[in-house]
Order: C-alpha cells, then sequence, then structure tokens
C-alpha cells in the first residue's frame, strides 16, 4: 500500500496534522490509529477547558477531538483504527497490524509521528510498602471512570500535581469520593495555576507542597499511605510522617513522550523533552519524517498540539510532493529527492540557556534558503516553545545569538509546570551561518 | 470426593509434585488457596537455577539442587518453559575472598557440579566487561542458568491437568481428617476429599498444615527478600548471574540477567515474623543497589521499573523438610523449601513420589501419559512474515492489547483458556502489564477481556483474587448511598450534596 502522508496516532495532533495535510493538497493522507476510535486521550477528558485559544470557545475534550475528526472526515482523511504500528523505517515505511486490516505495510511520502505520550508508573519512583490493589496513575483511573464507568474506590491520595491528577482529584470528589490529599514533593505544583484553584481550591482538597508518601500499607487492598515531608535531598523525613486512610492512591508523576518507534527507526532524540529533535517545521533528523503534539514534548495545552499538528501536516504534504516526483530508487527504497533536498538545506539551532530547561524545535531553517517544502518557514515569525528549570519572578526571556539579543521579554512569573512561547523575527537572525540561538532566563 | 493422593500448594514444589504423579494411574488433586497456581513465593523467585556449589555437602539441598540443575533442559524443553544455561559468577573483592572462592570450588566439587573454575580478575572481565575494577577474582560455574519460575510453574500445573490432575484454586484447606493415626481426609471451604495420602507443599502454610494433622514437628519462619527489576534498555549490563561471596543466612545479592530479557537486582535477606509481610523498603531498596553497583557499577536505581518482595518458606531445620510425618500415617512433608528450591524442584518430585510409593502407595505407570505441553504463541518474538500469517489466521492476533509487549488479544485469550482468572494471572503468563508503562495501557482492557471471557461484570474483575478488586464499584454508586445514608428520598445526587451543604454554607 501507498500513502503520500502517514499519521501515526489519531490524538489532537495526529487530527490536526491530517487535516492540515490534505489542506495543503496531499492526496491520500492515512491515520493509523490503536483505539478503537479517534482522539487519543480527549475522548475521557470529560471536563471543560479546551479550545479557549484555538477556537476561542470552552470545550469538553470529545467535544474538541469530534472537531477535528469531523473535519478529517469530510476532506477524505482515511482512518485505519485498533492498527498498532509495530515499526517505522528510514526509508518511510510503516509496518502495522490490526483484526480489521490484517498485517499492512504502507510505503510513505512522508510520517508524521503523533503517537504522543504516557504516564510514569509507580515502579519509577520506588515507593516503599506493599503492592495492594488500588495504585493507578491518573490517567488509568480516568479512562475506569469516565470511559469504563467503574469507580475504583471511596477514599483517595493523590501523589503529583500533575493537571491529570488535578483534574481526576475533581472528577473523584463529583463521583462521591473523599479525596483527601494531594501530595507533591517540590515546593511548587506541576499543573496549570487554573487547575489548582478549579480543581483543589474550590472543593477544599488539602495540597501539600515539599512533601510525598513514605510508605504504602495494605495487603491485597490499599489501606493508606503514609505521607512525610521532605528534606533538600527529595528523602522524607520520618519523624514528621503521618497516616492518611485511602483504598486508592492515583499517580500523576509526570508523562513521557513515547518514542519506542522513533528510538528504534534511528530518530536522534533530546534527552530534555524525551521527545524527537525537531526543526521548526516539525520535520525530524531522518528527512520525511515528521513528529507533533506530544511525542516531541509534553504541553499544557491541547491548543498548542493542534497547532503543532497544523505545522507538521503541512510541511508534511510539501514533502511528499517532492517524495512523489522523484520515483523510489533501489531495494533500499531511498530516493534522491529527499536526500538532496535535505543535503541543500541549512539548518541553525536554538540552544536552551540559564534556566530554560528544554526548548522546541531545536532547529530552524535558515531564512533565504531555497527550500521548496518549507510551507511553513516562509511565515516571517519563528515561534520557539520552552519551559523554565527552575521557578522564578520578575525576569526576562531572552533570544539571543552570538552575544547579541534578539528579543527579550519580561515575564512576572515563571513556572515548570507552565509552557511558554517567544516569537523571533526571521528577518532578524543575522545570516551567517554556525552560531545557536539561545533562550535563556535572566534576571531583570 | 475421592483422591487417591491430595497435594496441598500449587508453588513450584507442588505443580512439579503433581506433574510427576500424573505419569502414574492416580487420582490426583491439587489444592491451592489462592485464584492462581505460583501466586504465592514461587512469583517472586529470583529464577536462577543454581549450579550448586553454595550448599553443603551432604544435605539434601546439595544433592537435589545438582540433580534438579541436570533435568532442566529436558523438562523446560517438554513444557516450552525459556529456559537458558547463563552460567554464573561469584565475585571476590578482596584476596581473603578468593579464599572464599576456593572454599566453594571444592564444595561444588564434592557436590558433583560440572565445569566449575576459578577465574583471575582479567578471564572475569573478559567473560563480563560490566565487573566493576575491584573484581580480583571469580568462581564460574557454567551449568548455572535461568526460567521464569511463575511461567514454570504455570506450565507444570497445566501439564499435569492435561494428564488428569485435577486442579482446584481458590481451595484453603480448613481442615485434615485423621483416622486411628492416618490422614482420611482433607476438608477446604467447598469440599471434602476423601483420601488416605496428602503431601504438604503448603510453603508458608507447611508448619499450619502440618499442626491440622497433630505435626508440630518443624516451623516455618519466612525469610523476606526484596528484588528490583530494570527496563530491559539496561537488560545487557551482564551476561551471567553475578553472586557476591554469601553471607551465613542467604546467597548474598545478584545482579541477575531474567529469562525475559530485564536485569534484576536482590534480594536481601530478612527475618520476619508476618507470612504475609510483601512490603519492600527504603533501607532494602539502598542495601540492593549499593550490594550490586559494588559488583556491576552500572546498575542503576533510575532504571528500575518495579519492585517486589518475596517470602521464603525457610523453617527451624538446616536442609530442606522432606519425610513423611513422623505422626500420622500417610503424610509426606515437602517443606522448608528455600533457594535452591526452584532449581531442585524437579528431583523433589521424583523424590517424593519415591517416598510415598516407599510408603506403600501402589502406582503404576499411566499409559499415554503426554510430557508435552505446548508452547504459547509470543507474537513479540516472530518474523514480520509470522506476525502476518497469523494475523491473516486469526485476527485476534492484530488486536495489540500491551503496547509496551506487544501482547495480542489471541495471547491473553489463550491465557484465560490455559487459566488465567485475573489480571495479574494474565500479567505473568502474557507479559501483558510487565512494560515500562506497567499496566497504565492495556490494564483496563485486559479487564474487558476477562470480564466479557468469565462472564462477571467490569466490577468484579479482581488483580489477584477475591480481596483484590480493582474497580468495585459502578459509577454513581457512591452518590446513590450518601443520598441513602442521608434519608433522602429518590431524586438527582445534585440535588442532594446542595441540601447537604446548605446549612453549613449558610445558604
Amino acid at each position: 500500500m501507498r500513502a503520500d502522508v502517514a499519521v501515526i496516532g489519531g490524538g489532537p495532533a495526529g487530527l490536526a496534522a491530517a487535516v492540515a495535510a490534505k489542506r495543503a493538497g496531499a492526496e491520500r493522507v492515512v491515520v493509523i490509529e490503536r483505539d478503537v476510535r479517534l482522539g487519543g486521550i480527549l475522548p475521557q477528558c470529560i471536563h471543560t477547558g479546551f479550545g479557549l485559544k484555538w477556537f476561542g470557545e470552552e470545550l469538553t475534550g470529545p467535544e474538541y477531538a469530534a472537531r477535528f475528526v469531523d473535519e478529517a472526515a469530510s476532506a477524505g482523511v482515511e482512518f485505519m483504527l485498533e492498527t498498532m504500528v509495530l515499526e517505522v523505517t528510514q526509508d518511510r515505511r510503516v509496518a502495522a497490524v490490526s483484526p480489521h486490516h490484517g498485517f499492512v505495510v504502507l510505503q510513505c511520502g512522508a510520517i508524521i509521528l503523533a503517537m504522543g505520550c504516557r504516564e510514569r508508573p509507580r515502579g519509577a519512583l520506588v515507593l516503599p510498602g506493599t503492592r495492594p490493589v488500588g495504585i493507578f496513575t491518573a490517567g488509568t483511573a480516568q479512562r475506569l471512570v469516565n470511559i469504563e464507568g467503574v469507580l475504583p474506590g471511596r477514599q483517595a491520595v493523590i501523589l503529583g500535581s500533575g493537571d491529570v491528577g488535578l483534574i481526576m482529584a475533581r472528577r473523584l470528589t463529583l463521583e462521591g469520593v473523599k479525596v483527601q490529599a494531594v501530595v507533591e514533593i517540590m515546593t511548587y505544583p506541576g499543573g496549570l495555576a487554573r487547575n489548582i484553584q478549579q480543581c483543589l481550591r474550590d472543593f477544599d482538597i488539602p495540597l501539600y507542597l515539599g512533601h510525598t508518601i513514605s510508605r504504602i500499607h495494605g495487603r491485597d487492598r490499599l489501606e493508606g499511605v503514609s505521607v512525610a515531608p521532605v528534606d533538600d535531598a527529595k528523602v522524607p523525613i520520618a519523624s514528621a510522617e503521618w497516616f492518611i486512610p485511602c483504598d486508592t492512591l492515583l499517580l500523576s508523576v509526570g508523562l513521557i513522550p513515547e518514542n519506542e518507534l522513533s528510538a528504534a527507526c534511528g530518530i536522534e532524540l533530546d534527552p530534555a523533552t524525551g521527545g524527537p529533535v525537531v526543526t521548526d517545521e516539525m520535520e525530524t533528523s531522518v528527512p520525511g519524517i515528521f513528529a507533533c503534539g506530544n511525542v516531541v514534548h509534553v504541553h499544557d495545552l491541547v491548543d498548542h498540539v493542534t497547532e503543532d499538528g497544523m505545522v507538521a501536516g503541512a510541511a508534511a504534504a510539501a514533502r511528499a510532493r517532492v517524495a512523489a516526483r522523484t520515483p523510489v530508487l533501489g531495494e533500499a527504497g531511498k530516493d534522491a529527492g529527499l536526500e538532496s533536498l535535505q543535503a541543500i538545506r541549512t539548518t541553525g539551532e536554538i540552544r536552551p540557556g540559564r534556566n530554560v530547561r528544554y526548548v522546541v524545535p531545536q532547529r530552524f531553517v535558515r531564512h533565504g534558503d531555497a527550500v521548496p517544502a518549507a510551507a511553513a518557514a516562509a511565515a516571517r515569525t519563528l515561534t520557539i516553545s520552552l519551559r523554565p528549570s527552575e521557578p522564578a519572578e520578575n525576569v526576562v526571556l531572552e533570544v539571543s545569538i552570538a552575544g547579541r539579543v534578539l528579543r527579550r521579554q519580561r515575564k512576572q512569573k515563571v513556572r515548570p509546570g507552565e509552557m511558554m512561547q517567544v516569537n523571533v523575527d526571521r528577518l532578524a537572525i543575522p545570516s551567517e551561518k554556525g552560531d545557536a540561538l539561545t533562550v535563556s532566563i535572566v534576571e531583570r | 470426593m475421592k483422591a487417591d493422593v491430595a497435594i496441598i500448594g500449587a508453588g513450584v514444589i507442588g505443580a512439579a509434585i503433581a506433574r510427576e504423579m500424573a505419569r502414574y494411574d492416580l487420582a490426583v488433586v491439587l489444592l491451592e488457596r489462592e485464584v492462581e497456581p505460583a501466586f504465592g513465593t514461587s512469583k517472586a523467585n529470583s529464577g536462577v537455577v543454581h549450579a550448586g556449589f553454595h550448599s553443603a555437602p551432604g544435605t539434601l539441598e546439595a544433592s537435589l539442587c545438582v540433580e534438579g540443575n541436570a533435568m532442566f533442559d529436558e523438562i523446560a524443553a517438554e513444557l516450552s518453559v525459556p529456559f537458558r544455561r547463563n552460567g554464573c559468577l561469584m565475585v571476590a573483592m578482596s584476596p581473603e575472598e578468593v579464599d572464599v572462592l576456593r572454599e566453594h570450588l571444592d564444595r561444588g566439587r564434592r557436590n558433583g557440579v560440572p565445569g566449575l573454575r576459578l577465574l583471575d580478575a582479567g578471564e572475569a572481565r573478559a567473560l563480563e566487561p560490566g565487573l566493576a575494577p575491584e573484581v580480583v577474582g571469580a568462581l564460574h560455574a557454567p551449568t548455572s542458568g535461568i526460567v521464569c519460575p511463575y511461567q514454570l510453574t504455570f506450565a507444570l500445573v497445566e501439564n499435569a491437568v492435561a494428564n488428569g490432575v485435577r486442579f482446584m484454586a481458590g481451595s484453603p484447606v480448613t481442615s485434615l481428617h485423621v483416622r486411628e493415626g492416618r490422614i482420611a481426609a482433607v476438608e477446604t471451604a467447598e469440599a471434602i476429599i476423601e483420601t488416605t495420602w496428602v503431601v504438604n507443599a503448603a510453603g508458608l502454610f507447611a508448619d499450619q498444615i502440618a499442626a491440622m494433622a497433630g505435626d508440630e514437628s518443624f516451623e516455618i519462619r519466612p525469610r523476606k527478600g526484596e528484588e528490583y527489576l530494570l527496563d530491559k534498555r539496561v537488560g545487557s549490563l551482564v551476561r551471567s548471574t553475578v553472586f557476591p561471596v554469601p553471607t551465613p543466612v542467604s546467597k548474598g545479592i545478584l545482579v541477575i540477567p531474567t529469562a525475559d530479557g530485564n536485569i534484576m537486582v536482590g534480594p536481601t535477606a530478612e527475618d520476619v515474623s508476618d507470612r504475609l509481610d510483601l512490603a519492600t523498603t527504603r533501607a532494602g531498596f539502598e542495601a540492593v543497589f549499593a550490594a550490586a553497583r559494588r559488583m556491576v557499577p552500572a546498575v542503576s536505581p533510575r532504571d528500575v521499573i518495579a519492585s517486589f518482595a518475596g517470602l521464603r518458606a525457610a523453617s527451624s531445620e538446616r536442609d530442606f523438610i522432606i519425610r513423611p510425618s513422623g505422626v500420622t500415617r500417610g503424610m509426606v512433608h515437602v517443606a522448608g523449601i528455600e533457594s535452591p528450591g526452584l532449581t531442585a524442584a524437579p528431583a523433589i518430585a521424583r523424590m517424593v513420589v519415591g517416598i510415598l510409593r516407599d510408603e506403600g502407595l501402589e502406582a503404576r505407570a499411566r499409559r499415554g501419559f503426554n510430557p508435552i505441553r505446548p508452547a504459547p504463541v509470543r507474537f513479540s518474538q516472530l518474523s514480520r512474515a509470522e506476525q502476518a500469517r497469523l494475523v491473516e489466521s486469526d485476527p485476534s492476533f492484530g488486536r495489540i492489547v500491551c503496547r509496551c509487549e506487544t501482547v495480542t488479544e489471541a495471547e491473553v485469550l489463550d491465557a484465560i483458556r490455559r487459566g488465567a482468572r485475573t489480571v495479574d494471572g494474565v500479567k505473568l503468563r502474557t507479559r501483558a502489564g510487565m512494560g515500562r508503562c506497567q499496566g497504565g495501557f492495556c490494564m483496563p482492557r485486559v479487564m474487558k477481556i476477562l470480564s466479557r471471557e468469565l462472564g462477571v461484570p467490569l466490577e468484579a474483575i479482581t488483580k489477584r483474587g477475591p480481596s483484590s478488586p480493582i474497580a468495585p464499584y459502578p459509577a454513581k454508586a457512591l452518590l446513590r448511598e450518601a443520598q441513602e445514608e442521608a434519608g433522602d428520598g429518590p431524586g438527582p445526587a445534585v440535588a442532594h450534596v446542595s441540601h447537604h451543604m446548605s446549612p453549613a454554607t449558610g445558604r
């Protein structure tokens, strides 16, 4: 089988990318989704708060997803549901299995990786104590409650203050579950300020910052947790420990971009984000393979995921056109068109500076280069997303190159839990090559 | 119900005995208190098939370990259980410890362990480049192997059942009937099994079972071991199992390549009074990594994907207890089986049948005994062409349930056909939920398949038996309950909440 653009993952990033690829003229666009339905994690996110930026409206997760599903369907995007991709290769083949389509190999003009992210499990935390039933990642609990219609217990504690955990604190409360506490090891919350207010404070749920769970109790079923403040080395202070009875513990302790396929394909990953290194067109280190959404880095808002997807989709459609013009050569399926394109294209680097944990994109296509595919890069503005390493107040976000400051933005408050974006005028970037753009957060 | 022999306990020991007894024309019942086999000590075992140089010469441990080790190639092949002779190294970190290696070389030779050899530092590192520079020498045992302990147990039970053994899970023994000094019946919550022969392979509870027949000749003294499993990403840190020189109570903390391609580090050794104490501890975690990193410095706590503890069914005696009861005729104890019990299991099984026959059990070979247990399909380990062929023949091979370990719906269905009744049972048989996301993705999916196949509601699905339901309440059940408790009539739950709140908020 052939596809101009294959999108791996039918969540918000993949749907936006598929829609954009169609809009940009790609003929056969196929979305490969492993679940029985499209939308990724959105169908289980029945709360509101989606779409304020993209649509200027407050939608639920299913509503937000439905808009893109409808648009993609009417644009003629093809969907392969319950289809799991087993392998992606550098010569742009996708191998997948499905009960409906059997074993499929797609030869693609361009591939868009949109596999999203997964939750950090308990094992990664090494929580001492027993292994009773009743411990779930927040997202798994969300699926059980909102999709499967069953409740895990009566009294819950939530470890970690990531957004999914905060949302579930409210959701469980509304289902009649007593949420005893949210416990966060850092001295600042992991989730959005609005979720701290709307999901915890509005329901009088206590948030213990600088605390962790020091022991799990209960044999077959969870009976409670010991909670303790932590010292500077994040080790629980045993003398200050106390017990909270509960039969449910939700973990909201971080999300990990899901890049097993990318790594197996030999795509360069950024250890800071856990996702592929991408250009501002969302192209990875392998020509013709793009990535967008949470597979690149974990976003706070779905609206930003959609923006990524739109960029990736348009650029992938352009790449697919180039691939279609140049016939596949040889057994390996390598094509001269993309290789030569990669050779003439020059990119600059974007690097995280002081108090910046990561930047995305990590590379940008230099203005003035002859890049036929670069529909998105034709725009004058280069948007850089970033997260600070540490919370800070009254600071300046600075973008510089070779000691020259291109952009300064005052910020009252920055927190690792809130992604920031900064725009740079491409025309202002000097054309000499070799120097990297550096993004820093500095004292005012 | 009548039986010739009742075996109490479906851990690896009871299962191996059941399978051995299936070779004879006897009515055998295998009883297990948990809802599935291997749910006790066997599922938390390190999986090391020991060479046999640790045990003191002349003990049952020593002879049964060496004998059992030699039986593993055949039994693993017959039962289609992954088994690998990866060899082991006992490493010395000082000249004094080299003396300990020599003692064990001597011990091993006296026990009849083949192929033992002392290596100098260079030879040891040539074999295992991951060893610490401080390692000054090692004892190499090429016959040491690794097996998956619960896969082996499941396979033994399956093969026993295929050959006529009756397996009764979820059947804790509540009493033993003794008539005129001889076993007469075994009683469980649901059944009375009339039998004159009982094999006590009850592991951590073997002394309690013995006491039910008036035999208090030994006591089980559980010793806890914590294990930490690392991501497959670092699965090639070592090829051989790496031991330190042993402590007085255990073989020490090891670095173990598992049969599934992970690295496991542990176990600790801590005497505990509670036979259900399976808690891991911060101290245990620190001790395990300190000890493992001394030998293999690249072992890192950052790669941990799961941690757990198991209890060795150690006893008041210094050797395995494998003997007829001195108090009640018809009862044979197979107790105090700690390490190297997994290795010795096939040899123990043979020995127990011998004891029963010596004691007067008539056992004629069963015609048509089939030692082969067909291999379950492992989709993730097949070539793309084989995968394509399977999906073509059965679409449920195309439905991936566990994405981390690429486990298909067909494999989950097969596990249920083979006896899985719980989420853990599916996990241990198929590896669904054992990967890096630890079931976050597949657990609700496995629950739904179990619910559908077993014909029970989703709320009734458990992790490992009746006392561990995963999500026991239907949506809105708690709201309705609160409403009823408040004495409100029927009505929307929301109305109840606002009514309840109004006095407090003053509205």
